[in-house]
C-alpha cells in the first residue's frame, strides 16, 4: 500500500462523515414532510404528481398496504420496462437502430427485474445492445424510483420504531414521491452537470466514426451518458451506460469524478443512519450503526488493498513490478484503469459492493482471491455496510435485531431494540428474510454447479451452466457464486467473466434477483408493522444499551458470524482455496470433464 | 391408596417435604435413572418432531445408520468411521433428550412427592337442613359446603364461611407453624391436603376435583401443563431458522463439492455421513438440546423458593419488570410501627405521660400498643401492672373514633390519632397547647406516627411510632435500581410520613394514602408507558391490582380471590421475595441467551475442523485452515461431531442451575457474558477439538 | 395490492416522464450550454475529420509511438462497441500466457528494458479503452520511440514527462501519460520524414 493509497481511504472516510448528518437531517426533513430549502420550487409539483396520479398525501398505510403499493408499483415498472425493451425499435431516439433482436424475451425480463430491484445486474453490453431512449426512459426511471422505493422501505421501518401504537408505516406512494423528487432528483441534476463538467459525456448523437492516428477505425459511442450515470451512483444502482461501467473513460473520466462517484454511493445510505437516529429520538442510535458501517467499511478497504498492491505471485515470477513506485501503480493491474491505480480501484469495489450499487471501475474477475473475496463476503454479508439506498439501513435493522435477540436475552430481559420488544413475529421476519436471500443464492449456486443443459438447446446453448464460465478451477466457481450472490443481493456488479445472457441464467438470476428484493422487504415491512404497533418502554440502565461500543461490537460479529457460517464452505472452496493455490503457482484450464455426470 | 393414608399418617415427618424442592443434588442417581430411560422414549420421531433441531439431528441420524446398514449388507469396507459417526449422532440426540429428561425427572420426583400427600379423605357436607352426609373429598364441587374440626384434613380448597381455626399447612409450605385461619377478611382461604389442629370451621369449596391447589402444583411441577413461552417461542423460531440456513450450506456443498473434485481432477465428494455430521456440528444442537431444559429447571428454581409460579410465561416475565410495587407494612419495613420517644407538652413530665400512655395501652393488644408497654418499661422503669387490680374500663379502638384508651379510678385516658385526641380533649373542655402541633409535624417528617395521649381535658404529650425499615433494604432497593427496576412503595400513610420512610429506605417513589382503586391507576398508568409492573398482595382488595399488574405476586396466607388474581403464590407469604423471583426470572433468560450465543459461536472453530478434513484429497492447500493441525480428515470429523455431542451434557449442570447471576446494570451484564459465553464459546472448541482429535488418533479410532 | 395498480400506473407514468425525459433533455440542454466539448465526448479533430478521443485509447503498434496497455475490448483490442475487460482470474493460464508474450515481445521491441517491467504496461484494462499508461511504462518506451523518429531520447523522454497528469490535487489517482496526447505532440515536434 502507498501513503497516497491509504490518505484516499480515509480523506474517502472523512468526507462521507462529515456528510452524513447534514444529509441524514435533511433526509428525515422530507420523509417527515417537513419543510426544506427545496421546498418553494418543489412543493407545487409534488402536489401536482399526487394529484394526476391520484394519490392522498394525508392517508396512512398499514403494513400490507405499503407492502402492496410497493409490489404493485414493481409490477407496473416491469410492464414498463420490459415493453420498452421489447419495443424500442419502433421508438424514437435510437441511431444505431438496435431492435427486438438485441434483447431476447429472457434477457428483456432478467433486465427489467435487474432494474427494478436496483440490482441492475447486466447479461447485456449497453452501447450495442438498447437504444438511448430504452436506457434513459426505462432504465434510468427505474434506478430513481427503485432507489427511492427502497429509501421508502428503510424510512418504513423506522417509523416502524419510532411510533408508539400505530397501525399505520407510512404512505409509500408519498414516501416514493418524495424520495425522488427532494431527493434523487435534485443530487442527480448537481452530480450529473460536475461529472460532465469533467467529462462524461450527454449528448443525442449516433456513434461517433473515427479514423484513428494510426489510420485503424473506430467506432465511439455516444448518448445521455451523465444523467444517468448521477443516478446511477446516488440511487446505487450501478447499471452502467457502457459494458465497462464505472471503468469506462465516458462514465468515469478523472480520479476526481471517481471520486465523486463513490462518495454518491455512500452519500444516502450513510446519512440514513443519522435519519434513523434523528427519526427515533436518539441520533446516538443512529451513529452507532454508523459506527458498525464504518469499521466493516475499513476492513473491507484493509483486505482489498492490500491483497491487490501484492499482486499475483504468479505474474511476479514472470518480471512483473507488482510493489509500486512514483512513476507505476505495481500490483495486480489486470482489468484495472492507470488513472485509478490499485487503491482507488479497490477502494471502489469495496464500496460497491458495501452497497448494494454494483457499479465498478475495475473488474473485479481479475483481482487477486483475497482481493475478490472482499466484495464477494460484501454482498454476501448482505451489503449492509452503508449498503443500498434504503436497503442498507433496513438490512443493518435487521441484524441489529437479531443481534439484540441473540446475545440481548444475557441481561435477562426480552430484547429490545430501541424501546420495542423484539418477539416472535420480528424474529420470524428477520429468519425469513435472511434464510430467503441464503437460499437464493446457495440453492440457484448449487443447480449451476452441476445442472447440465443439452448443447445448442434453449435454456443453455453452451451446454452445462458451468460452460458459460470466463475461468476454470475454484476461480471458476468464484463466478457462479459471485453471480448469484450479486443477484440475491440486489448488487450487480460481477465476476464478469461469466456468460450470463442465456436463458437459464437471465431467468435463474432474475429469479434471484426478486427473492433478494421482495423476500426481503416484504418480511421486514411486516417486522415493521408489528414494531409500530408497540408501545416504547423507556430505556433504564437495565435496558440492553445500542449505542455504545459494546453493541456496535456485537452487531460487527452478527454480521460476520452470520453470513461467514452461511458462506464459510462455499467461499473455501471458490477464493480461498485459490489463494492458497495461487500461492503455490497452480493454474487452471481445460474444460471440466465429468463434472455433471 | 389406603395404604398410603397409613404412612402418611404414621411417619409423617418422612413423606410431607419440607420445601416444595428440596435442595436434590445435581444428579441424584435415582433421577438420573429416570432420566436415562426417559432420555431412550424421547426418540420417537412424533414428539421430536417438536424440537426441530434434535429432530434435524435425528434424521441425520437415522439416514446415516440406513446408510451404513446398505453398504454392511453390501460388504463394503472401511464401515467403521461411518459406524462411529453413526453411533455419535445417535449420542447427540440422546444427549440432548437426556438434558430434557433431567429437568423434567427433577419434576416428578417433586410431584411424586408431592402426591404422596394428597390422601383421599371422607367430608363432610353441609346440606341444606343444616345435616351433614359423609362422603369423598373427591366428589367434591365447587360451592359445597363442608364442615371440618380439628384432626381432620381439609377436603379440597376453599374460603372458611364459618369459625375460626387454626391450621397446619406444612404440606404445602413446608412450615409448621399451625396458621389461623378465619371467616371473613384476608385469612379465610383454605388449601386442601391441609390438617385443622384446633376448633372447628365451615368450609365453602372453591375448586371442583383435579383443580384443586395440590393438583395444580403436581402438574405445574411435573411439566405436564408446560406450554412455550413466547421468548422460549421466539428463540426457537430463530434456531430452527438457523438450522435451515445451515441445511442449505449443507446440502449446497454437495454440487459444490463435485464441481471442485471436477476443477481439482482430485480427490472426491463428501460421503452423506460427513455432510451429515458437518450439518449436525453446525446447527444449534446445543442450545436446541437444553432449551427446555432451561425453562422447566428455571420454573423449578422459582419452586425452590417455595413460590408457585401459574405459568413460566409469568416467571419470564419477572425478569422483564420494569417496576416493582413494594408494599410499606411488611415488606420494607417490618410489619409493625415501634414506640421510639415519649414527647410531652410543656408543663407535662416525662414520667406522669409514661404512667398514662402505659395505662392506655395495657388493654391494647395491637403490636404498636405493646411496643408503647415496652418502651415504657425500658426507658422510664415502669413495670406492666396488673389490668384486673385497677377497676378499669377499657375503650377498644374503633375505626369511627381512631382511639381506644381505659377509664380508671375516674381518669379518661385516651391515645390515638391526633386530629382525634384534640377533638377529644376540646369536648372534654381543655384546650389544646401551641406545641402540640409542632410536635406532631415534627414526627411525621421523620417518617413517624404522632400517637397523642390524654387524660380527659389535660393533652399530655405525643408518642412517637416509627416505622423500622427492615436490615438491608437499601442495599436490595439499591441493586433493583442497577438492575434498572423502579421500586415503589405504597403505602396507606399520609405523603408526609411516606416521603420519610421512601428516603430512608431508598425507593424511587411511592404511593401515599393509596387505596386499592389508587393501586390499580397506577399500576395501569405505568404500563400505558410500556412499563411491566410486579407487586404483592394478599387481600381481597389488593385482586384487581394483581390481575393487572404483569407479575402479581400472591401470598398464601391470602384470600381466594388475591391467590387466583395474582399469577404466582409465595407459600412462605414473604412479600421481599418479589426481588428473588424477578431474580430468578432473569437468570432464566440470561441462561437462554448465553447458552444460544455459546452454540453458535462454537461452529466457528467445527468449520475450521471440518472443510480442510472433507477436502483434504481435492484441494491439499486448505490444510492451511486445519489451524488445529488435526491428525487426519475422519479423526478431525470424528473429534467435532464428539464434541459437539459431549458439549449438551457437560453444559446440563449450567442448564439445570443457570447461569450465574448478580444483579448489576446492563452493559455490565452484556460485556461479562459476551465475553465468557459469546468469546469463550468462539474459543472452547479449539482446545476440545484438538485434545478429542488426539484421543481418537491414540486409541486409534482414526 | 390490486387497488394500487390505477396509482401504480399513473405514477409510473408520471416519472417516466418527469426523470426519463425531461431530466435528462435538462441534463443536456444546460451540458451542451456549458460543457460542449466535454459533453460530445472530447473528440479531436484533424482537418475537420474525428481522429480520436482523448478519453478513449487508440490501438497504435508502430514503433513511433507510444503503444498503450494491451486491450481486451473487442477481437483487435481498443474496440469501443465492446468495452470491457478480459475477466481473466488470477490462476488462469490464458492470463498468465498472455502476459509472458506481451513481456516477450516488450523486451524485444524495447532492449533496453532489462529491469522488471510495470505491471501496467502488460495488463490489460477495465475498459479495454484507457487513454493512459503509467509514467514508467510510457517512458521504457522512449528509446524505442526515438530510434523510431531518429530524434534525441533525452528529448522524447522530456517530451513524454512533459504529458505525466500528476495526482488530482496531488492525492487522488495515479500519475499518468496520455498515449494519444502524448502520440499527438511526438507527430508535431519528432515529425516522421
Amino acid at each position: 500500500m502507498t501513503s497516497y493509497g491509504v490518505f484516499q481511504v480515509l480523506l474517502y472516510f472523512a468526507v462521507i462523515a462529515a456528510l452524513t448528518k447534514p444529509v441524514g437531517a435533511f433526509l428525515a426533513k422530507v420523509y417527515d414532510g417537513e419543510r426544506t430549502f427545496l421546498h418553494p420550487v418543489l412543493r407545487p409539483v409534488e402536489r401536482l404528481i399526487y394529484r394526476l396520479g391520484g394519490v392522498r398525501e394525508n392517508e396512512n398505510q398499514r403494513w400490507t398496504q405499503y407492502a402492496g403499493s410497493l409490489v404493485a408499483f414493481s409490477l407496473v415498472s416491469f410492464l414498463f420496462v420490459y415493453a420498452f425493451e421489447r419495443l424500442q425499435g419502433l421508438l424514437p431516439l435510437n441511431p444505431q437502430h438496435f431492435g427486438a433482436g438485441q434483447v431476447s424475451p429472457d434477457l428483456a425480463f432478467d433486465t427489467a427485474v435487474s432494474f427494478l430491484s436496483n440490482t441492475n445486474w447486466q447479461s447485456y453490453s449497453g452501447e450495442s445492445t438498447f437504444s438511448y431512449l430504452v436506457q434513459m426512459a426505462a432504465l434510468a426511471v427505474q434506478n430513481f424510483v427503485s432507489g427511492a422505493a427502497g429509501v421508502a422501505v428503510a424510512i418504513a421501518m423506522v417509523r416502524g420504531f419510532a411510533r408508539q401504537q400505530a397501525h399505520s408505516i407510512g404512505n409509500f406512494w408519498v414516501d416514493l414521491t418524495r424520495g425522488v423528487l427532494y431527493v434523487f432528483l435534485p443530487l442527480s441534476l448537481l452530480g450529473a452537470l460536475v461529472l460532465c463538467s469533467q467529462g462524461v459525456i450527454q449528448n443525442f448523437h449516433a456513434y461517433e466514426k473515427v479514423k484513428t492516428i494510426e489510420g485503424g477505425r473506430q467506432v465511439i459511442p455516444q448518448g445521455p451518458v451523465a444523467s444517468q450515470e448521477a443516478i446511477k451512483m446516488v440511487g446505487t444502482n450501478g447499471g452502467g451506460f457502457f459494458n465497462a461501467n464505472s471503468a469506462h473513460p465516458y462514465e468515469n473520466p478523472t480520479p476526481v469524478t471517481n471520486f465523486l462517484e463513490i462518495v454518491m454511493i455512500f452519500l444516502i445510505p450513510a446519512g440514513l443512519t443519522y435519519t434513523f437516529g434523528r427519526m427515533v429520538g436518539d441520533p446516538r442510535q443512529g451513529w452507532a450503526l454508523f459506527a458498525a458501517m464504518s469499521i466493516l467499511f475499513l476492513a473491507g478497504v484493509f483486505v482489498a488493498y492490500p491483497a491487490e498492491q501484492a499482486g499475483n505471485p504468479i505474474l511476479a515470477k514472470l518480471g512483473i513490478e507488482t510493489a509500486p513506485t512514483n512513476l507505476q501503480p505495481g500490483g495486480n493491474m489486470e482489468g484495472k484503469e492507470v488513472r485509478f491505480g490499485i487503491a482507488s480501484s479497490a477502494l471502489f469495489a469495496v464500496v460497491t459492493t458495501d452497497a448494494s450499487c454494483g457499479a465498478v471501475n475495475s473488474m473485479h474477475d481479475s483481482y487477486t482471491p483475497l482481493g475478490g473475496l472482499a466484495p464477494l463476503f460484501n454482498i454476501q454479508l448482505g451489503e449492509v455496510v452503508f449498503g443500498g439506498t434504503g436497503a442498507g439501513l433496513y438490512g443493518m435493522l435487521l441484524f441489529a435485531i437479531l443481534a439484540v435477540f441473540i446475545a440481548g436475552l444475557m441481561v435477562g430481559r426480552t430484547p429490545e431494540y430501541i424501546g420495542k420488544k423484539i418477539e416472535q413475529k420480528e424474529v420470524k421476519m428477520a429468519m425469513l428474510a435472511l434464510i430467503s436471500t441464503a437460499a437464493s443464492v446457495l440453492v440457484f449456486a448449487g443447480i449451476s454447479a452441476v445442472v447440465h443443459f443439452s448443447q445448442g438447446g434453449y435454456f443453455n446453448p453452451p451446454g452445462p451452466a458451468i460452460a458459460n464460465l470466463g475461468n476454470r478451477g475454484p476461480h471458476g466457481f468464484s463466478e457462479l457464486l459471485y453471480a448469484y450472490s450479486s443477484a440475491a443481493g440486489n448488487n450487480g456488479s460481477a465476476f464478469a467473466g461469466i456468460n450470463t445472457n442465456t436463458p437459464w441464467f437471465n431467468l435463474s438470476m432474475g429469479f434471484g434477483m426478486l427473492i433478494g428484493r421482495f423476500l426481503f422487504i416484504i418480511p421486514l415491512l411486516a417486522a415493521a408493522g408489528s414494531l409500530a404497533a408497540k408501545k416504547r418502554v423507556p430505556a433504564t440502565s437495565g435496558t440492553f444499551p445500542t449505542h455504545g461500543g459494546l453493541f456496535t461490537g456485537l452487531l460487527i460479529g452478527t454480521v460476520i458470524i452470520v453470513g461467514a457460517l452461511t458462506f464459510f464452505p462455499a467461499l473455501a472452496l471458490g477464493p480461498i482455496v485459490e489463494h492458497f493455490l495461487m500461492h503455490e503457482g497452480r493454474l487452471f484450464s481445460g474444460l471440466l470433464t465429468g463434472a455433471w455426470s | 391408596m389406603t395404604v398410603m393414608t397409613q404412612e402418611t399418617q404414621t411417619d409423617e415427618t418422612v413423606l410431607i417435604p419440607k420445601r416444595l424442592a428440596k435442595a436434590r443434588p445435581l444428579l441424584d442417581p435415582s433421577i438420573v435413572r429416570r432420566a436415562l430411560k426417559d432420555s431412550l422414549l424421547k426418540l420417537n420421531p412424533v414428539t421430536l418432531a417438536k424440537n426441530p433441531v434434535i429432530f434435524a439431528v435425528e434424521i441425520g441420524a437415522a439416514v446415516t445408520s440406513v446408510l451404513l446398514i446398505r453398504d454392511a449388507i453390501r460388504g463394503e469396507s472401511g464401515l467403521g468411521f461411518p459406524f462411529q459417526i453413526a453411533v455419535w449422532l445417535w449420542f447427540t440426540v440422546l444427549f440432548a433428550n437426556f438434558a430434557e429428561a433431567m429437568a423434567e425427572a427433577r419434576g416428578k420426583a417433586q410431584a411424586d412427592s408431592l402426591r404422596k400427600t394428597r390422601t383421599d379423605s371422607m367430608a363432610r357436607r353441609v346440606l341444606s337442613g343444616g345435616t351433614t352426609e359423609l362422603l369423598p373429598a373427591s366428589k367434591l364441587r365447587a360451592g359445597d359446603l363442608v364442615e371440618c374440626q380439628a384432626g381432620e384434613i381439609v377436603p379440597g380448597d376453599g374460603d372458611v364461611v364459618e369459625g375460626i381455626a387454626t391450621v397446619d399447612e406444612s404440606v404445602i409450605t413446608g412450615e409448621s407453624a399451625p396458621v389461623i385461619r378465619e371467616s371473613g377478611g384476608d385469612r379465610s382461604a383454605v388449601t386442601g391436603g391441609t390438617k385443622v389442629l384446633s376448633d372447628h370451621i365451615t368450609v365453602r369449596i372453591t375448586s371442583n376435583p383435579g383443580e384443586t391447589f395440590l393438583d395444580r402444583m403436581i402438574s405445574l411441577v411435573e411439566g405436564a401443563e408446560r406450554q412455550k413461552t413466547p421468548n422460549e417461542i421466539a428463540l426457537n423460531i430463530l434456531i430452527s431458522g438457523l438450522t435451515l440456513i445451515f441445511l442449505l450450506a449443507v446440502v449446497t456443498l454437495q454440487p459444490f463439492a463435485v464441481y471442485s473434485v471436477a476443477a481439482a481432477g482430485a480427490g472426491h465428494v463428501p460421503t452423506v455421513a460427513v455432510l451429515v455430521a458437518l450439518l449436525v456440528c453446525l446447527i444449534p444442537t446445543t442450545i436446541g438440546g437444553l432449551l427446555s431444559a432451561i425453562g422447566i429447571a428455571g420454573m423449578d428454581r422459582v419452586m425452590q423458593h417455595n413460590v408457585l409460579a401459574m405459568s413460566g410465561r409469568a416467571v419470564e416475565a419477572s425478569g422483564d419488570v420494569n417496576t416493582l410495587l413494594l408494599d410499606k407494612t411488611g415488606t420494607i419495613t417490618l410489619g409493625n410501627r415501634q414506640a421510639v420517644e415519649l414527647i410531652p407538652v410543656e408543663g407535662v413530665t416525662e414520667i406522669e405521660m409514661a404512667n398514662a400512655a402505659q395505662l392506655s395501652s395495657l388493654a391494647d393488644e395491637t403490636p404498636e400498643g405493646r411496643s408503647v408497654v415496652v418502651l415504657v418499661k425500658e426507658k422510664y422503669g415502669l413495670r406492666s401492672r396488673e389490668i384486673a387490680e385497677q377497676h378499669a374500663r377499657f375503650v377498644p379502638f374503633s375505626a369511627y373514633t381512631r382511639m381506644s384508651g381505659v377509664d380508671i379510678d375516674g381518669r379518661r385516658l385516651r391515645k390515638g390519632a391526633t386530629e382525634a385526641i384534640a377533638n377529644f380533649v376540646q369536648q372534654e373542655g381543655g384546650s389544646v397547647p401551641a406545641s402540640f402541633l409542632d410536635i406532631s409535624d415534627r414526627i411525621a417528617r421523620a417518617g413517624g406516627t404522632p400517637l397523642a395521649v390524654a387524660d380527659g381535658g389535660r393533652l399530655l404529650g405525643v408518642i412517637h411510632l416509627k416505622d423500622i425499615v427492615k436490615g438491608g433494604m437499601r442495599q436490595r432497593i439499591a441493586q433493583l435500581r442497577a438492575m434498572g427496576i423502579r421500586s415503589v412503595m405504597i403505602t396507606g400513610d399520609n405523603p408526609l410520613t411516606a416521603a420519610a420512610i421512601a428516603s430512608e429506605a431508598g425507593v424511587d417513589d411511592f404511593l401515599a394514602q393509596a387505596t386499592p382503586k389508587d393501586k390499580l391507576e397506577f399500576i395501569k398508568r405505568e404500563q400505558g408507558e410500556g412499563r411491566l409492573v410486579a407487586m404483592t398482595g394478599d387481600g381481597t382488595n389488593d385482586a384487581p391490582a394483581l390481575a393487572q399488574a404483569d407479575v402479581g405476586l400472591a401470598m398464601n396466607t391470602g384470600t381466594t380471590a388475591a391467590k387466583e388474581a395474582g399469577n404466582m403464590v409465595d407459600l412462605d407469604s414473604n412479600p421481599t421475595k418479589l426481588i428473588e423471583v424477578v431474580a430468578i426470572g432473569k437468570q432464566l433468560l440470561i441462561t437462554r441467551g448465553a447458552l444460544t450465543t455459546f452454540s453458535i459461536a462454537n461452529d466457528v472453530a467445527k468449520y475450521f475442523a471440518i472443510i480442510p478434513a472433507m477436502f483434504a484429497a481435492t484441494y491439499p492447500a486448505l490444510d492451511r485452515l486445519n489451524i488445529m493441525r488435526l491428525h487426519s480428515s475422519e479423526s478431525a470429523v470424528l473429534a467435532a461431531v464428539i464434541f459437539n455431542a459431549l458439549i449438551i451434557i457437560a453444559l446440563v449442570p449450567l442448564a439445570l442451575r443457570g447461569v450465574k447471576y448478580q444483579p448489576r446494570d446492563a452493559a455490565g451484564l452484556l460485556r461479562r457474558n459476551l465475553l465468557v459465553y459469546g468469546v469463550g464459546g468462539l474459543l472452547a472448541p479449539f482446545p476440545g477439538i484438538w485434545v478429542l482429535d488426539r484421543l481418537l488418533a491414540i486409541l486409534k479410532l482414526a | 395490492m390490486w387497488r394500487q395498480i390505477v396509482p401504480a400506473f399513473r405514477i409510473t407514468a408520471i416519472f417516466t416522464i418527469l426523470t426519463g425525459l425531461i431530466y435528462p433533455a435538462l441534463v443536456t440542454a444546460v451540458c451542451q450550454a456549458f460543457f460542449p466539448f466535454q459533453a460530445n465526448g472530447s473528440l479531436i479533430r484533424s482537418g475537420g475529420a474525428v481522429i480520436g478521443s482523448t478519453l478513449i485509447g487508440q490501438n497504435f503498434h508502430r514503433p513511433e509511438y507510444l503503444q498503450p496497455r494491451p486491450s481486451a475490448a473487442g477481437n483487435d483490442g481498443y474496440d469501443p462497441t465492446a468495452s470491457g475487460g478480459s475477466n481473466l482470474g488470477p490462476t488462469n493460464p490464458k492470463l498468465i500466457e498472455r502476459v509472458r508474450a506481451a513481456a516477450a515481445q516488450f523486451r524485444h521491441d524495447n532492449p533496453e528494458a532489462t529491469g522488471p517491467l510495470p505491471a501496467d504496461l502488460l495488463t490489460t484494462s477495465a475498459s479495454g479503452l484507457d487513454p493512459d499508461l503509467s509514467p514508467e511504462s510510457a517512458l521504457l518506451q522512449a528509446g524505442r520511440i526515438a530510434g523510431a523518429r531518429q530524434a534525441p531520447v533525452a528529448a522524447v523522454r522530456e517530451l513524454i514527462e512533459k504529458h505525466i497528469t500528476g495526482r488530482a490535487a496531488g492525492l487522488l489517482g495515479e500519475p499518468r501519460v496520455n498515449v494519444i496526447e502524448t502520440n499527438l505532440d511526438l507527430d508535431r515536434q519528432f515529425p516522421k520524414h
